[in-house]
């Protein structure tokens, strides 16, 4: 039994996901830019470091947000500040004067010239890629302030960084390093684009198009996942300088569009290849850090725009239509960013369902186009589909035949998509028959589109039979994901059972003899529940058919005994049966006078006592006279009466302990005293004794 | 016959009487002693008798009390009769001496079971 429940819930989870995968490529949305205001939060007024601060105002720029005036304010002091500073890096200048690009701080108490002198000495000094890469870099954005910028020797630079490149199109870090990275590649590639658009005319043209062929060698290593995104990785000997293909591929987009930019002629990388990087940037969905969103965007926005290929993004808003409810097809084609696409023609190749094998249902649909909501729609209904998963192949064709050398739609893409509707059940019936195998005891014919309320019986020498016929709106035979029989005993005892598909009918036979063991010889009354369940079927569902009285035979010795059942489990969360505190009722007390009577009565024999006392004569003769033996005497009394004034205390308000410590002292006190008075009597005594 | 046995029994209370009034005073106090220990347990009875036994060890304390100071009482007579050949050596003050610090042991536990 938990083995069939691990299927069922295997089975949903199946279902589950193979819904969720179907569109994961959409292009950057609403949810990039609340995951972006809510990842860039500055900390005390500022982003952190001048290299965070360009991150954030960047990303927030190219995604359209506002940024506050004070975090402006405090980023434009740090700005000011490392600028002006004698000891600032070329690193700190290039993010410095990055930020100030965007937010453009005071210019007027920047001294940019200055700046730019002392960049020129760094870069002529410069031994390493990342030299260049800052002094170059900050060179150019001085020159895009509108600084008249001039390289001493362009032609030499662009040379010292090309002698870092390797023959696979990765590049070194500097000449001293062997390792080659593809995360330089893009670096030295910005770089060169940098002193290119810097100093155009001095800049070779061969050299330029021995850098194209690097980077088409460097699109030659890419990697590629199973879903068709590829990506740029690097292999890593230390790990303290490990960057995710995240970084590595935004650091390679980055220098190959600039590069591509103020390159002449074209850089030749096929369109399915920039696409390809582009839904592996898409594919990440909204990243969890700053870093990472702003390295996607950045990347993303470097491709929205770029002289090689532009991507157009292929991507389905819904993967599941209801037929039922008649629902459109939609595409979308749009750039990366959400930008509609230039005047297109989209065609459903082929429509496939997965059950079938290979023939296409759908072939050469072209989709209308909605102008109002730029988008591509295809009418499913009217196309007479059945209800299913689909592999659906789509192609897009410019219509502009110049445009296609701009924009990369990429030849043909594939969806999974569901179609769903609902599901007809026909011929459902319900059969006791008897041991003969073909006399019917009882027949009832079932309508499954409610729950019905059977009240059957059998014994163990007959067959119960259930079979019903479900159907595709197009008439089909159907065959549902999960088709289940129950049938739960008064004491919660659960059989479930798998119904069998035969050609277009589903039949459950069950041979009670052959149960009575699974059973537990438990007679009595089963309801009997029944699921059919697909992620297609719009209807599914789990009905009560009503209840079979079973009259199983008596259970020999040494029968398994029904497991005992698990408490449901919401019931131990669920609120608990309310404690009530009973206090003991008080007794019944007599009536108060009753009560002070019978104090009254109790002195009554006491005063007999005193007066029989009185009577007899009792006098106090013997009481010594002389001082020494009275003081004894009454000693011993008040001790005798202390002793009794003890045990009432005890008895109102003393514990045990106290009582005893304190009559410990009296107890001793008193049989010094008692002893001392009681045999000075006894002499007294002795004495008119023998007197 | 009836004339005859009630003369017979006052004959027989008279004589009883004018024995009795032979014994010695102390012995006649502890007789009066325990005769109002004993009727101060009756009452306790009756009353209990007619309002139930809640709450019982109250009751069996007063009771026991009541009962026990009086059989301690009859102890003490014996010891102190004159007449009585076995506790000829034995001083009366000796005896009281007994019968006090039986009486404080008998309290301190009633005390605490009286609750």
């Amino acid at each position: 039994m938990p083995g069939r429940g691990i299927i069922i819930l295997l089975a949903l989870i199946w279902s589950s996901l193979s819904i969720c995968t179907a569109s994961v490529v959409r292009p950057i949305s609403e949810a990039h830019r609340s995951a972006a205001l809510e990842l860039f939060v500055p900390f005390d007024g500022s982003f952190g470091s001048l290299e965070d601060i360009y991150a954030a105002f960047r990303t927030l720029e190219i995604l359209g947000l506002e940024k506050t005036q004070d975090v402006s304010d405090v980023a434009c002091e740090s700005v000011v500040d490392k600028l002006g500073s004698p000891s600032s890096t070329a690193k700190d200048l290039f993010y410095a004067l990055k930020v100030n690009s965007i937010l453009r701080c005071q210019a007027e108490t920047i001294k940019f010239e200055e700046i730019a002198s002392k960049l020129q000495t760094v870069l002529k000094s410069a031994s390493s890629l990342p030299d260049f890469y800052y002094s170059i870099g900050s060179l150019l954005l001085i020159k895009n302030q509108g600084f008249e910028v001039l390289l001493s020797d362009a032609a030499g630079a662009f040379q010292s960084i090309k002698a870092f490149s390797q023959s696979d199109g990765r590049w070194r870090y500097d000449s001293s390093s062997a390792e080659s990275s593809t995360y330089a590649a893009g670096m030295a590639l910005e770089a060169l684009a940098g002193v290119v658009s810097i100093a155009d005319s001095e800049v070779d043209k061969s050299m330029i198009g021995v850098v194209k062929n690097d980077i088409v060698k460097l699109f030659d290593s890419i990697k590629s996942y199973s879903d068709g995104t590829l990506y740029f990785d690097d292999k890593y000997v230390h790990t303290n300088d490990y960057r995710s293909p995240l970084e590595i591929s935004a650091s390679v987009i980055r220098g190959v569009t600039a590069f591509a930019e103020v390159a002449s002629g074209r850089v030749n990388i096929p369109g399915n290849k920039v696409l390809g990087v582009a839904k592996f940037f898409l594919s990440l969905g909204v990243p969890g850090t700053s870093k990472d969103l702003f390295h996607q965007i950045e990347a993303l926005s470097c491709l929205e725009n770029n002289r090689i290929y532009i991507p157009l993004i292929i991507s389905l808003p819904a993967t599941v239509l209801s037929l039922t409810s008649r629902d459109q097809l939609k595409v979308d084609v749009t750039s990366v960013f959400g930008v509609p696409a230039p005047p297109l023609t989209v065609k459903l190749l082929q429509a496939i369902n997965s059950n079938s094998d290979g023939k296409p249902n759908i072939e050469n649909q072209e989709l209308y186009f909605d102008q109002e909501n730029s988008i591509h729609y295809l009418d499913i209904a009217s196309l007479k589909v059945d209800v299913g998963k689909y592999n659906l192949i789509f192609e897009a064709s410019l219509h502009d035949p110049v445009a296609e050398k701009k924009y990369a739609t990429g030849g043909r893409t594939s969806f999974s998509a569901f179609f769903t509707g609902s599901i007809q059940i026909d011929q459902a019936e319900l059969e006791i028959l008897n041991s003969d195998g073909d006399s019917i005891e009882t027949i009832e014919s079932l309508d499954l589109s409610k729950d019905s309320s059977l009240s059957l019986s059998a014994n163990h020498l007959q067959t119960f039979r259930l079979s019903f016929q479900p159907t595709t709106p197009l008439g089909h035979a159907f065959k549902p994901h999960q088709v289940f029989l129950k049938l739960r005993h008064e004491t919660n005892v659960e059989h479930i059972f798998l119904i069998e598909s035969s050609a277009r009918q589903y039949k459950l036979t069950l041979d009670f003899l052959g149960f009575v063991e699974k059973f537990y010889y438990l007679s009595g009354k089963y309801d009997i529940e029944l699921f059919v369940g697909d992620a297609i079927m719009e209807n599914s569902f789990l009905r009560t058919l009503g209840l079979v009285e079973l009259d199983l035979p008596e259970p020999p010795e040494k029968a398994p005994q029904a497991p005992p059942q698990p408490i449901d489990p919401y019931l131990r969360y669920g609120p608990k049966a309310e404690i009530r505190h009973i206090f003991r009722s008080p007794e019944k007390r007599p009536p108060k006078e009753l009560s002070l009577a019978f104090f009254a009565l109790i002195f009554l024999p006491l005063l007999g006592f005193l007066i029989g006392l009185v009577r007899l004569g009792v006098n106090l003769k013997l009481f010594p006279s002389s001082p020494g033996p009275v003081a004894f005497s009454l000693l011993f009394h008040t001790g005798i009466a202390s002793v009794l004034l003890l045990y009432g205390l005890f008895w109102l308000k003393l514990d045990l302990f106290t009582t005893l410590k304190i009559l410990s002292f009296l107890g001793i006190f008193l049989v010094f005293i008692g002893h001392q008075t009681l045999s000075r009597l006894a002499s007294t005594s002795a004495k008119v004794k023998s007197s | 016959m009836a004339k005859s046995s009630s003369t017979d029994a006052v004959t027989l209370i008279r004589s009883l009487r004018s024995a009795y009034a032979a014994t010695p005073t102390n012995l006649k106090i502890i007789d009066l002693y325990v005769v109002f220990a004993i009727a101060t347990a009756l009452i306790q009875v009756v009353y209990m008798g007619i309002v139930g036994s809640f709450p019982f060890n109250s009751f069996l304390s007063g009771l026991l009390s009541c009962v026990g100071t009086a059989v301690l009482a009859v102890c003490l007579r014996i010891q102190v009769n004159k007449e009585n050949k076995e506790f000829k050596d034995l001083a009366p003050e000796r005896a009281f001496a007994d019968f006090v610090l039986c009486n404080l042991v008998l309290h301190l536990v009633i005390m605490n079971f009286l609750g």
